[in-house]
């Protein structure tokens, strides 16, 4: 199997290359992160982030040709040879395919991501009714690997205000949940032509997102709450 | 200096809902206008001014080029802020599109009632 892989180290490389790869795979070598693993064997130096290598921890995002992706959960047999493997588009790069995501959660823990509520805590737990349980399905799942950030031209353009898809999911996650009583002023910190109004809803976030989720529907229905307490 | 990073200008939502019922202004008058061209293929001199004649119509147009402008400001400024980044560089063009539309409105105007 044939790869091309981004190598960058900035302490001893002037400028990033593209080097080839060659790997024979045996019959147990079925996701892109076992031929990275692999890779790594043939050549210590390549970095690449990993964790879980089942989907859950979203250590592994990267670009896989042209496309951002998780590598523990791509079949090697659904790509198109040679592969293509860069770090994710738009952050700083560390080294190889491992990006520097300071940005990324940054716009993360902008808006809040925890429960906020200012009655006392009861004596077991909060309880919601399974309707409203069911609100946060299709937002909680998010595993935060950037993929779908990263994909977001507008992320690409303004990193430092752009909330971004990912915190934007998060952010309607926590507006969605009835335990929460900080709705207005999350509503009143995404009033912002960066934060939010910087999304032109072309859903590249929808097309990349490793978790089938959608932030632009979420993004939508942030929206659809602001008009709600404007009219 | 140290460059801060401002945001929290607190609008956009009012523009984001402007450039969506401009869409629909501009959609509506777009049919309008395809479907009296596909009734009279050929209007000429006489049926142009005919169908622009009446104040309705006329009014009609003048909403039409409104919601275009005001589309187009709010598109030209999303622009603008993806790529132009120095604040002083970015007002000036602010200004310029602002006073430009505001001219074309009243060309607008005298277009269509100055016949």
């Amino acid at each position: 199997m044939k790869f091309r892989i981004y190598r960058y180290n900035p302490e001893t490389d002037g400028r990033p290359a593209m080097r080839d790869y060659e790997l024979d795979l045996e019959s147990g070598d079925r996701m892109l992160l076992d031929a990275l693993m692999l890779l790594k064997e043939q050549d210590d130096s390549l970095g690449f982030r990993k964790s879980c290598r089942e989907g859950v921890c979203g250590s592994d995002a990267i670009n896989i040709n042209g496309r951002n992706g998780l590598a523990c959960i791509t079949p090697l047999s659904s790509l198109k040879q040679p592969i293509e493997l860069r770090p994710l588009p738009g952050l700083p790069v560390i080294r190889d395919l491992i990006v520097d995501m300071t940005q990324f959660f940054k716009q993360y823990h902008s808006i809040k991501p925890y429960l906020v509520n200012n009655d006392p805590p009861p004596e077991t737990e909060r309880l919601q009714s399974p309707a409203a349980r069911a609100e946060l399905d299709g937002l909680y799942e998010c595993i935060l690997c950037a993929c779908c950030s990263t994909s977001c031209p507008s992320f690409w353009w303004n990193p430092d205000k752009f909330v971004g898809p990912a915190g934007l999911l998060q952010a309607y996650r926590f507006i969605a949940d009835t335990r929460d009583q900080a709705t207005a002023e999350r509503l009143d910190y995404l009033e912002d032509p960066y934060r939010l109004f910087r999304c032109h809803t072309i859903m590249s976030c929808v097309e990349v997102c490793p978790k089938g989720l959608n932030p632009t529907e979420a993004i939508g229905k942030i929206k659809d709450l602001m008009v709600k307490r404007m009219v | 200096m140290v460059n801060r990073m401002v945001t929290g200008a607190h609008y956009g939502l009012r523009d984001w809902l402007a450039q969506r019922v401009t869409a629909v202004a501009i959609a509506a008058y777009s049919i309008f206008v395809g479907a009296w061209l596909l009734l009279h293929p050929q209007p000429g001199y006489d049926g142009w001014t005919g169908l622009f004649s009446s104040n309705v119509m006329r009014t009609f147009s003048l909403l039409f080029l409104l919601a275009v402008f005001y589309h187009a400001w709010i598109g030209v400024r999303d622009i603008v802020m993806d790529y132009v980044k120095p604040a002083f560089i970015r007002l000036a063009i602010h200004v310029v599109v602002i006073l430009l539309l505001v001219l074309y409105t009243l060309w607008s105007v005298q277009i269509l009632w100055g016949m």
